[in-house]
């Protein structure tokens, strides 16, 4: 009970509107974290609070350079927060590992592993028994149409459909949160669009609960219920904004005038000090 | 494939010269077969002895692949041991440093010394030659495994063992094979130096019999079934290492051009 109050007054604190209404799957409260280099104390992060509701996709969008993977490495339980908690299912998992499922930049398929076999060797890290994570593997992968490619190596695989792969190995993972760190990053911009339209089709069927990051402005407001928006190093959260926009959503919901409106906002708080 | 054979045809023609100008000298400046014999000479004498050659190699190459397959276990297993605990690497290291810098002429006698002519100081001179190309390579493929793998790996959480399993012993195999391809080689050498030393059969000691008899055909037959077996293991390695690596990317050429298409 003192915890839930104490969790509320926080919340409050920062300004999350939405209080314990919905479950919080994952948690973060005044979490820092700062790297020595040089003998000198370099702050990474600042005193960083957010949340991600049941079945809520939240993006971080933020310079590069300002701490987003090393935000993921945290709630991955790789690295230790200097201070703050990190909670997951409501329970602080600091420096706990395996609680997460996570999708990074590059594709990172084991390159002596099927493309199925890349999905299932997850699944079984993750607990599920080896001749289930087979049955899921092979299943998922025929349901993106990946089904024809299931037993090739992934070097064979075009860039945006391996990380179809990598995506897929995130989603079936049972943790309660995805993480997605710039998954679209190294795509080119056609392939890129296909990606987001169909990562949003796909995570409107399927509603997992999402921390999304990316510095596309666009991707973010496409994807997100909500977006954090992010300061440069040491990384502060500038803005909580909230996307308006209905689901399902489509491919052409840039034209929207709440779009635009909110991508100019973004632009503006990204834009502070920087080129014009 | 055509192009495969087209690649062979160059260094198969200069042996094939070789062999002919070798033929040709001997031919023409009439030189003794206990100087140099021709190659007509060794091949026709090893038709002849073709039995007692085959006794021979026979007793060379289950030497040398009991020795082999010694070696490259102990090679494994050291590459694990260095990998896994930290320390034992560095500990180690000058000693087998040493033990690598022994030429097997001086070790060898010393180990006939103390084991007798068995079987035993053999395959211990096999051993210490064969492990230590295997356990180098394989140490640092277990070490290069890529960083953004590893990284996936901790991110979800996976365990030490899973690591190695998953990740580490897969990525190290391309170094291993270029261990074991060293070692085939080494190890028939050891062993023909191993019956040089202390045996009563073997290739080895069957050029021992021959050049003290200054029969320098024979010698010379024995020096074209070494390289045959050395060749055969050599070929054996990289067999392997084909049918266990399929996953190279440019060992179909269809796939580079398809690889990764947005960079
Ligand atoms: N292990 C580390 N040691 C020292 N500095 C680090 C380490 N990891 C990240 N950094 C620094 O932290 C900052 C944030 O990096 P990162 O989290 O990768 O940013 P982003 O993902 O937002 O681009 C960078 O300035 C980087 O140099
Ligand atoms: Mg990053």
């Amino acid at each position: 009970m003192n915890v839930g109050l104490e969790k509320e007054a926080k919340l409050e604190l920062i300004g999350v509107s939405e209080g314990s209404a919905k479950e919080a799957k994952l948690e973060l409260i005044g979490v820092s974290k700062s790297y020595r280099r040089d003998r000198k104390r370099h702050p990474v992060l600042d005193r960083l609070s957010l949340r991600v509701g049941e079945g809520e996709f939240v993006t971080l969008i933020g310079p590069s350079g300002s701490g987003k993977s090393t935000l993921f490495r945290l709630i991955g339980g790789v690295e230790l927060p200097d201070e703050g908690s990190i909670r997951i299912d409501g329970k602080e998992t600091n420096g706990k590992r395996g609680l997460i499922g996570y999708m990074p930049q590059q594709a990172s398929l084991f390159p002596w592993l099927s493309v199925a076999a890349n999905v299932s060797s997850a699944l079984t890290t993750a607990g599920i028994e080896a001749g289930e994570a087979k049955r899921l593997a092979a299943e998922w992968l025929r349901r993106i149409d990946l089904g024809d490619v299931a037993g090739e190596y992934p070097h064979v695989l075009s860039g945006g459909m391996q990380q179809r792969v990598s995506f897929l190995r995130a989603l079936l993972m049972p943790r309660a949160v995805m993480c997605l760190d710039e998954p679209f990053a190294a795509l080119d911009a056609l392939t890129r669009a296909e990606m987001q339209a169909w990562l949003l089709r796909l995570w409107e069927e399927e509603r997992r609960s999402v921390l999304f990051v990316t510095h596309s402005i666009e991707e973010a407001l496409t994807l997100s219920d909500r977006i954090y928006v992010l300061s440069r190093a040491p990384a502060r959260i500038l803005k909580e904004i909230r996307v308006p926009l209905p689901r399902p959503r489509r491919g052409d919901v840039w034209k929207e005038p709440a779009f635009v409106a909110l991508k100019e906002e973004i632009m503006g708080l990204l834009g502070e000090g920087t080129s014009p | 494939m055509a192009s495969k054979i087209r690649r062979a045809l160059l260094p198969a023609g200069t042996l094939i010269a070789f062999v002919l100008l070798w033929q040709a000298v001997c031919s023409a400046f009439e030189v003794g077969p206990y100087v140099l014999p021709a190659p007509w000479t060794i091949a026709s004498y090893m038709a002849d002895n073709a039995a007692r050659l085959w006794d021979q190699l026979s007793f060379t190459l289950l030497l040398a692949l009991k020795g082999i397959g010694l070696g490259v276990a102990i090679g494994i297993a050291a590459a694990l041991l260095f990998h896994l605990i930290p320390g034992v690497r560095a500990a180690l290291s000058p000693i087998i440093i040493i033990t690598q810098n022994i030429p097997t002429i001086a070790l060898g006698p010393l180990l006939i010394v103390w084991f007798g002519f068995g079987l035993a100081p053999k395959l211990i001179l096999l051993a210490l030659v064969c492990f230590f190309p295997v356990a180098w390579s394989m140490l640092a493929g277990l070490g290069q495994a890529a960083p953004h793998l590893r990284e996936y790996m901790a991110m979800i959480g996976a365990s030490r063992w899973e690591v190695l399993r998953r990740l580490e012993l897969p990525a190290s195999l391309p170094s291993f094979f270029t261990g074991l391809k060293l070692t085939a080689t080494y190890g028939v050498t050891a062993a023909i130096v191993a019956e040089w030393l202390g045996s009563s059969e073997g290739i080895g000691h069957y050029i021992v019999l021959k050049s003290k008899g200054y029969d320098t055909t024979g010698v010379f037959a024995a020096i074209v079934c070494i390289v045959a077996l050395a060749l055969a293991f050599y070929g054996a390695a990289v067999l392997l290492e084909r049918l266990v690596i399929r996953w190279r990317p440019g060992t179909s050429n269809a796939a580079a051009g398809k690889r990764r298409d947005a960079a």
